[in-house]
Order: C-alpha cells, then sequence, then structure tokens
C-alpha cells in the first residue's frame, strides 16, 4: 500500500508546492467570471487526428483558439472517451516552431542544394517548384516526378493529389505513408475477397465471445478499442482474450493466453490453426462449399529487396510470377496444411502445445463468436498479404465471418489510411474505388469522370513508397513532393537509401508540414502547412466510417492546406507544359488552360458555390478559391464508388452524424458486409456473397511458412522490432510538443530482457549503440519497461526523432503489397 | 535556504569551468568547432538538439518520475490529471488494479488520494454502475506519469483562464 508514502507526502506537499512554484497559498477567494459570453466556448466535431480508430472529439474554440477537447459523448466510437494523445489534441497545433514562411535553401539570393534554409514568399516558393518539376518533365517524362502523401491527409486532399499527378502530370509516381502500414492489409483484402476493407465493424466488440490479437498492441496503438475490448471482456466473464506477439507489451494485461512466438512463425501458427479445425472435423462445410474457392499459392517470392540483393538473386518466384496461384480442392488444401501439426508448430514458434490448443479451440468451437484483431505485427511482414490470407481462411473454414462477433478484423494505423489511401487510391497502382491503373477499363472509367482523353492516365504502376527512395538515390525522380508525413524518421534504412536519396543533387525535394520534422531537415524547400481543424476536411476510420468536420480556427499566417497547396500549384502549369500534343487534339477545348481550370475549376470540383457554406463557417480555401472546393472534390470522387459498393452519402449529412459506415444505400449505413440482410449488396437467397469475385466466393489459400529475409546470426545476434508507443504520434511531430506528452515518455528507449543486458554487461540506464548492417542509433536501456521481450529480442520504438532507430533497419519488403518489415531484423548492441 | 544552495552550488559550478574546462576547448580544433557551429545554426532540428541527420548527440540520462505529489493544473476542464507521482511496478491487469486501492471511492477517506472522476462510473451508455465501468480499467490509457525532462520545443496554447481575464480587464477599461 501507498499510505505510508501518502502520509509523508501530505505533511509536505503543500508548503513544497508553494515553494517550488514561487507561489503563496491563496487566502481570499477568487472573482468567478460568470457572465456567458465570456465563459462561452464554440464547441464542434472532429474526428480525433491520430489513429485508425476515428473518435470523434469536441473541440471548444474561445477567440479563434482551441481551449479544449474532450470524447464526443454522441460518437458511437468512442462514446465520449478519448486516449491521452487525443485528450491533449488542444495543444498540438500550438508548438512554438510552427512554420510559417516558406523555406529554401539558398546561397547569395539563390537557390543552392547545399545552402542554408532562407524565408521566402509563397509566390517564390510556387516559381522554383515549377521551374524543377518543369525541368524534370521535360527532361526525363512524367516518370521523373513524384509524391509521398499520406494516410493523415483528408479524403479531399488526397483525391486532389491524384488528380494532379495522375491525370495532371500523367505520373503513377504518387504513393501514400500507407504503404508502410496498410498496404498488405489490402493486399490480402484484394487477394481474399476482391474488395478492400473489413467486412464487419466495431460493433463485433460487444458481441464476440472470444478476442485473438495477432501481432497487434491494441492497448497502445487503438486505446479506444482496447477500452471497448476491456470492457467486453471484463463485463462477460465467459470472454477470452488470446494475444500473441513476440515480445510481452500492455496487451497481456488482459490476456487469458498470452503467447510468445519466435518472429515470422505466426504463418506456421495460422496453418497450424486450419490444420486443427480440419483434423477435429469442424469445418463448416455448408459454408465451405458454398462460398468459398481453394488455390495454392506461389512461394520463394523473394524479399522486396534490391534486384542485386543475394536474397533476390536466390529467389525463384520473385517475377511477375509471385502473386499467381493455382485452383486445388479441399483435400489437397487439407493435405498441405497438415505438416501444421502441434509438435511441429510448437518447436518453430517457441509456443508451449497446450497454449496453441487453447487458442485453436476458439476458432474451432463452433459456439464461440470469435473477432481477430491484427495491426503491424500482420503487414509490416515480407511475408504481410499472406499472413492477412491465411488468418481469413481460418474464419472462412468455419464461416465465422460477417455476422456480429465473428470477425477477422484488420486494424487500421492512420485516420484516414482507409478514407484517403484506400478509398482514394493514392497508391501507385490504384484509382478510387478499389480500381487500378492496369486495367484498361479502370483507367477508361476515371477518364470519364474525369472528362479527359483516352490515354491520359499511364497504365504502368509507378514507384511505390521503398521503390521512390531508391530511384532518388539512383538519380531517376529528380521533382519529389512529401505532404503529411515524416519520411525521412520513418522510413527503413535512412544511412543506405533515404538520407542519399533527398540529397542526391540530381533532385529537388519539397518537404509541406506544419513542424521542422527530420523530412523537412532532409528537404530543398520546406512548406508551412495548416493542420487539423484549421481547414476542412473528411476523413475515413478502420470500420468503414466516414467522418467530416468543418474548419474551426484560422491557421497560422502563411501556413496554407495540403489541398491549398496542390490547388494553387496546379496553376502553374498550361496543359502544354505536361501533355503532349497529340493527347490535347483528342481534347482540343483544353488548350491554353491550365491544370487549375482542368482538374479542379472546369469540372464537376468546381460546381458548388460559396453560397453553399454557413456564413458562420471559415473555410479559407472555398473563399479563396471562390467555390466550395471541399464538397467539389468529395463529390466528385463519390461518384466513383456509388453504386459500386463503395457508396458515400451526399457531402452535407457527413456535416451532421458522427459518420457513417460504406455502402451508404438509400440512407442507410452498412454495418456487415457480404451477408445477406446486413448488406443490400448481396444476392438475395445468397445468405453470404463475397462480391468483390465474381463468383461470388471468397479464397482460401494455400501458403507456407517461409523464413524471414534477415535472422540473428553469431555477429548480429539480436532481434530488433520496432513500432509505437501509446502517447506519441507516429513519427511524435505533433506530440513531443505537447509537453504532458513529451514528460510521459520523453526518449526512444531499448527495451530488453535483463538476462540479455547482464550478458552484455549493460545495466538499466546505460547508453548503447544498436548496430545493424545498415547503421546505428544511440540509446539507453530498459530492462523493466511496459515492454518485456524475451531472451534474443529487443523493442524500440521510432517516434524519436533524435534518436533515429531507422538507420538501423531493414527495407525488406513484402514482394506482394510492397510493404517494409519493419518488426525484425538482426543488430548486435554494445555499450558507449 | 534551499535557494541559497542552489546560487552557491551554481557559482561554484562557474568557478570550476573557468579555471577547467577553458584550456580544454581552445584545444579544440578550428575545423570542429565550425561543424558545430553550422549544425548548432540548424535551427529547424528542433527535436533534434540542432543535430543534423546523419550525427547523434550523446542521449540524456533517463529522467526520474516526478514524484512530489503536487497537483498540476489542468488545461482544461476535461483533462485527464498527469500522475503526479511513480507508478513503478503498480500492477494493473485483468486481476488487480493497483491504482484502485487508493483512487477508488471507498478508499479515499484512508489515503486521502482524489476519487476517480463520477464519469468513470458510466457505461457506454451513460449510466452509473455500482463500481467502476470496465471501460475505464486501464487507468494508464488516460493518465500518465510525468518525467523530469524539460519539453524540447515550448508550447503557446493559451488557457482559457486567461482569454476570459483579458476580456474582462477590457470591459472594465471600456
Amino acid at each position: 500500500m501507498s499510505i505510508n508514502r501518502r502520509e509523508f507526502i501530505k505533511a509536505n506537499a503543500v508548503a513544497a508546492a508553494a515553494a517550488v512554484a514561487g507561489v503563496s497559498v491563496p487566502a481570499i477567494a477568487s472573482n468567478l467570471i460568470t457572465s456567458s459570453d465570456i465563459t462561452k466556448l464554440k464547441w464542434d466535431k472532429a474526428p480525433c487526428r491520430f489513429c485508425g480508430t476515428g473518435c470523434s472529439v469536441n473541440v471548444g474554440v474561445m477567440d479563434g483558439k482551441v481551449v479544449a477537447t474532450h470524447g464526443d459523448i454522441k460518437s458511437p466510437v468512442n462514446k465520449g472517451l478519448n486516449c491521452v494523445k487525443g485528450y491533449f489534441l488542444s495543444k498540438i497545433m500550438y508548438g512554438k516552431d510552427r512554420l510559417t514562411t516558406p523555406l529554401l535553401r539558398m546561397t547569395n539570393g539563390k537557390y543552392d542544394k547545399e545552402g542554408e534554409f532562407t524565408p521566402i514568399s509563397w509566390d517564390q516558393a510556387f516559381d522554383i517548384m515549377a521551374e524543377k518539376a518543369k525541368a524534370a518533365l521535360k527532361k526525363d517524362g512524367p516518370e521523373a516526378v513524384g509524391m509521398f502523401g499520406s494516410g493523415q491527409w483528408t479524403v479531399q486532399e488526397g483525391y486532389a493529389a491524384v488528380k494532379l499527378y495522375k491525370a495532371g502530370f500523367r505520373s503513377n509516381n504518387i504513393d501514400p505513408n500507407a504503404r508502410h502500414c496498410m498496404a498488405s492489409a489490402v493486399g490480402g483484402f484484394m487477394r481474399t475477397f476482391g474488395i478492400d476493407e473489413p467486412m464487419g465493424c466495431y460493433d463485433d466488440l460487444e458481441a464476440a465471445d472470444a478476442f485473438v490479437l495477432w501481432g497487434s498492441n491494441m492497448a497502445e496503438m487503438h486505446p479506444i478499442l482496447w477500452t471497448r475490448l476491456t470492457d467486453r471482456r471484463l463485463s462477460a466473464p465467459h470472454v477470452k482474450v488470446a494475444v500473441l506477439s513476440t515480445f510481452e507489451h500492455r496487451s497481456f494485461d488482459l490476456a487469458d493466453n498470452g503467447m510468445i512466438f519466435t518472429p515470422q512463425t505466426d504463418l506456421a501458427i495460422l496453418n497450424y490453426i486450419a490444420h486443427y479445425i480440419i483434423s477435429t472435423g469442424r469445418v463448416n462445410k455448408d459454408f465451405v462449399n458454398k462460398h468459398t474457392n481453394f488455390r495454392l499459392g506461389e512461394t520463394d517470392i523473394g524479399y522486396g529487396l534490391r534486384p542485386e540483393h543475394p536474397l533476390e538473386q536466390k529467389a525463384k518466384n520473385n517475377g511477375k510470377s509471385k502473386g499467381s496461384s493455382t485452383p486445388i480442392d479441399f483435400d489437397e488444401y487439407a493435405h498441405f496444411v497438415s505438416t501444421y501439426t502441434v509438435e511441429y508448430t510448437a518447436k518453430l514458434s517457441g509456443v508451449p502445445e497446450h497454449k496453441l490448443e487453447a487458442l485453436a479451440e476458439l476458432y474451432a468451437d463452433p459456439k464461440i463468436k470469435v473477432t481477430s484483431f491484427w495491426t503491424m505485427g500482420f503487414n509490416q511482414h515480407t511475408r504481410g498479404v499472406w499472413a492477412n490470407n491465411l488468418v481469413y481462411n481460418i474464419h472462412l473454414l468455419t464461416g465465422k465471418i460477417s455476422t456480429p462477433g465473428n470477425s477477422p478484423f484488420s486494424l487500421t494505423g492512420q485516420p484516414s489510411a482507409c478514407g484517403t489511401a484506400r478509398e482514394v487510391g493514392t497508391f501507385s497502382h490504384r484509382l478510387p474505388a478499389d480500381m487500378v491503373v492496369t486495367n484498361p477499363k479502370h483507367r477508361a472509367i476515371a477518364e470519364k469522370i474525369w472528362d479527359l482523353p483516352e490515354g491520359t492516365i499511364p497504365a504502368k504502376p509507378g514507384y511505390h513508397a521503398v521503390l521512390q527512395n531508391r530511384m532518388l538515390k539512383d538519380g531517376k525522380l529528380n521533382f519529389y513532393w512529401v505532404q503529411c508525413n515524416n519520411n525521412m524518421q520513418a522510413a527503413a534504412n535512412i544511412n543506405e537509401e533515404a538520407y542519399p536519396g533527398y540529397r542526391n543533387p540530381k533532385n529537388f525535394i519539397v518537404v509541406s508540414d506544419p513542424y521542422p520534422t527530420v523530412t523537412a531537415q532532409a528537404a530543398d524547400l520546406i512548406l508551412p502547412t495548416a493542420m487539423w481543424v484549421e481547414k476542412e476536411g473528411v476523413y475515413g476510420n478502420a470500420e468503414r466510417r466516414t467522418q467530416s468536420w468543418y474548419q474551426m480556427v484560422t491557421a497560422p499566417t502563411g501556413a496554407k492546406s495540403d489541398m491549398w497547396q496542390l490547388v494553387e500549384f496546379s496553376k502553374r502549369f498550361n496543359i502544354e507544359d505536361v501533355w503532349p500534343e497529340e493527347l490535347i487534339a483528342k481534347k482540343p477545348d483544353v488548350r491554353g488552360k491550365t491544370l487549375f481550370d482542368v482538374l479542379y475549376k472546369d469540372c464537376d470540383v468546381g460546381k458548388y458555390s460559396l453560397d453553399e457554406i454557413p456564413d458562420d463557417r471559415l473555410n479559407d480555401e472555398s473563399r479563396h478559391f471562390g467555390f466550395y472546393i471541399q464538397k467539389g472534390l468529395f463529390e466528385e470522387y463519390a461518384s466513383f464508388g456509388r453504386g459500386h459498393a463503395h457508396d458515400l452519402a451526399p457531402y452535407d449529412r457527413y456535416h451532421k452524424e458522427r459518420g457513417l459506415r460504406w455502402p451508404v444505400v438509400n440512407g442507410k449505413e452498412t454495418k456487415w458486409r457480404f451477408k445477406e440482410g446486413s448488406d443490400p449488396y448481396v444476392k438475395p437467397g445468397s445468405g453470404w456473397d463475397f462480391y468483390g469475385h465474381k463468383d461470388g466466393r471468397a479464397i482460401i489459400f494455400a501458403l507456407p511458412y517461409e523464413p524471414p529475409a534477415e535472422s540473428p546470426d553469431d555477429e548480429y545476434d539480436l532481434w530488433l522490432s520496432t513500432g509505437r508507443v501509446l502517447e506519441h504520434w507516429h513519427s511524435g511531430s505533433m506530440t513531443q510538443r505537447v509537453p504532458e506528452l513529451y514528460k510521459a515518455m520523453p526518449d526512444a528507449l531499448v527495451y530488453m530482457h535483463p538476462d540479455d543486458a547482464k550478458s552484455r554487461g549493460m545495466r538499466r540506464g546505460d547508453l548503447v549503440k544498436l548496430i545493424s548492417r545498415r547503421g546505428e542509433v544511440q540509446t539507453r536501456v530498459e530492462t523493466r519497461g511496459r515492454n518485456k521481450p524475451p531472451v534474443g529480442l529487443v523493442y524500440m520504438p521510432w517516434f524519436d526523432a533524435s534518436r533515429l532507430v531507422n538507420k538501423v533497419t531493414l527495407d525488406a519488403t513484402d514482394p506482394l503489397s510492397k510493404q517494409t518489415d519493419y518488426k525484425k531484423c538482426a543488430i548486435k548492441m554494445v555499450k558507449v | 535556504m534551499k535557494d541559497l544552495k542552489l546560487v552557491s552550488i551554481a557559482g561554484l559550478m562557474a568557478l570550476l569551468s573557468t579555471l577547467f574546462l577553458a584550456p580544454i576547448l581552445t584545444s579544440f580544433t578550428v575545423h570542429a568547432a565550425e561543424k558545430v557551429e553550422k549544425a548548432e545554426k540548424n535551427t529547424l532540428a528542433t527535436l533534434r538538439n540542432h543535430t543534423e541527420i546523419m550525427t547523434q548527440k550523446k542521449p540524456n540520462r533517463m529522467p526520474k518520475v516526478i514524484n512530489n505529489d503536487i497537483k498540476q493544473v489542468r488545461n482544461y476542464p476535461m483533462q485527464p490529471p498527469v500522475i503526479p507521482h511513480t507508478i513503478r511496478s503498480y500492477e494493473v491487469n485483468k486481476n488487480n488494479n493497483k491504482c484502485m486501492s487508493c483512487h477508488s471511492r471507498h478508499r479515499t477517506e484512508e489515503s486521502q488520494a482524489p476519487m476517480v472522476s463520477v464519469t468513470h462510473y458510466m457505461n457506454r451508455d451513460g449510466n452509473f454502475l455500482a463500481e467502476i465501468s470496465p471501460r475505464r480499467y486501464f487507468c494508464n490509457q488516460c493518465h500518465v506519469a510525468q518525467l523530469d525532462a524539460k519539453p524540447l520545443v515550448e508550447n503557446t496554447f493559451i488557457d482559457m483562464h486567461s482569454l476570459m481575464k483579458q476580456k474582462t480587464a477590457n470591459t472594465t477599461e471600456h
């Protein structure tokens, strides 16, 4: 008990407080201000700026400043709660080092790649940008220009960017940072179901009898969903929670069955569960016969490294065939997974047999409604798409899908990774509403909606995130714009790929951000950016919920939103600057027009009048451009998905709702997709209909365990896993500037087992170096923190700009999804 | 007395640095000094101790948890209060909740700790329960201890109280 400590404290606290603060204890009552015209706050709703949960918050404004935020009681997502980050949203816009003027590297008044950052005007900024972009386009064509965007972009910003790049510049070299976080999930959905995003929704949390966390530390990364899961587990005692990870973390505090497995062996455990379901006779045969197909996937597909890497030289099928598969039948599938016996799997994974069996039983028992959650453990994985496919297998074998509580649920990292990156299609191979640039029909649909001549959108996928850094380094990508992310801190292998790419003298790098990030530091031009409620926008969360917000405060003078920057920049290009004559000839009326005219003004985007904006609302962008641009971008974008199972409601309705889950058909949202009765797109009489595939069937894939790209050896003898923390959002560029959050978690430490520390002569607090084949980083040792790794593995978060753990990580990716595996590489540690 | 002690330590430090550090400083090569100066000029790297990306300053020592039990002013009424004491080895798991041994309603007389807010007894639908709601069970999702670390960047957030005081002052002037 802490009573003794408290007794001691009580006696000293008041006097100590007064002494430390240098104030006297107030003796007289203070006058309260009660007049309502002074105490009144203007409250409005907005989705939280941070994770993919998509909590709604109420934002309180006084005299043009955000002065308070709290959880929105009307939101079905969070019902009045926020996590600690969400509660401090009020302060994220007020770091003293907000950028308010464009900064260009200059020497003697001229741009110089090696120059010092110098304040310039927006006009000058767009001048140099346009000059560099036009030069790159002229010299090497559309492939020489590119953009790295974000799952934190609003829907409208992502849509404006896709249009500018894919239609305007005719370059598919646009990719979001969601490539680092959700690409494998997308790959998994497209492969198994032929359509992206979860079939279930958060209502599963109150309906399930069992939860299985696969490589997801929800307690820290999705705290509000964790409160719902905790609520369910503790208020309904029959509910069970299983947690799997490569190290023990906070989510284990609620685990009935906590399992630590050797990195990469999750693939084997998933196959073992399928084998267990089959061998104990618990396959839901009726469901499997009616609604699934079986296929055998291609194997030995490499690790997404540079082609000259020995691992790629060795891989047999890392070419075009890597995503292919051939049909098999149930018996062949059953035979395939029969390798994964409990004995074999326990030995490979290090998880005791009885724990594996208890886990498998949660799926196999037809009476248990089970929800699986996963995030970066599966997605940041060199076999991430496979891992996603394999978890769907076990839900499909048992028919535990698309009904309340039965839910394979891919959690999203970012606030609009679903809404913007995935649904708008800001990936290098995608178009809105799950369409792809490689499909001529899809390009034709986009060209029709955008009113562009046939052949405008290039058919070849552009450079994805990791390839962008490689192409920057190789000097092939020369004009590069980064918005709404911090990729110099976030990308793996900073030393060998990211930094040399940005600083390559052939390249001009533009970084838009509210704050001077590590990425901004590596840029040539920095653009000061408005954020969150300084603009109007829409986010889409992990349960397909689309949420909008109004602008509530003005941005600091000089800072402009990402959307304003994209659209304003488009005015610098005449169509003749970017399109070849033969394309212009197909649509002569664009001659002499700017990209602004063609992409934003003289089309559906430009058709909503300023009169539609309520008079008492700020909307700096629309009032600048002269039309309700957020509505125009949204409505034109929504026309891609309406009638195609991606239906969004009319824009205005989102301002009145706490979000709606798409497809929104006849004004009604959809909770469980693919199930008759809850999804209007399901064929009547079918029961379930996985309509993403033409035959209405989902695919069960036979895919094996394959080893990771890099494992510990004699010299590099430890696994390194990286990840996030509760108190900071991603790279910490917002939350490290909130004093309370900074002081809660100021530095990224390396969490390690006490025995691993001892055997290296290290103690808690010691200064150490983490060294890989690629680079090193210094930090201090933590042996008793919230993360408790097993012997042989260490964990270091990546939020700390001063301790860049990505100098150490490996840029191996899933060859199917191109997503980096941040969870596994080999390092050694030495004392400094 | 405390203050006097501090002043004298600072004075002593200044004296020591003049005596012993000066010769070491002058032995720096001119080139290194220039490099350091250039890095220091890098005012953009506000979260990086103003260092270039490919270099790293020696990481600070691990700061200690502030354990003085002094309540901090909340930035706004709805802010969850920060924890003014250490929570090392506090167990909060499905079997135990150490925080509640002082902060639950029926323990506060004994502990003299603040009772958890009434909101913590409400379920998802806003109905009060007899005991703390399981949705509020893991205290550290909202409440965090503070380490004795100096923020790297000042935050210019304005307390609504300051804004109101300005306004009342303005009203009085008119």
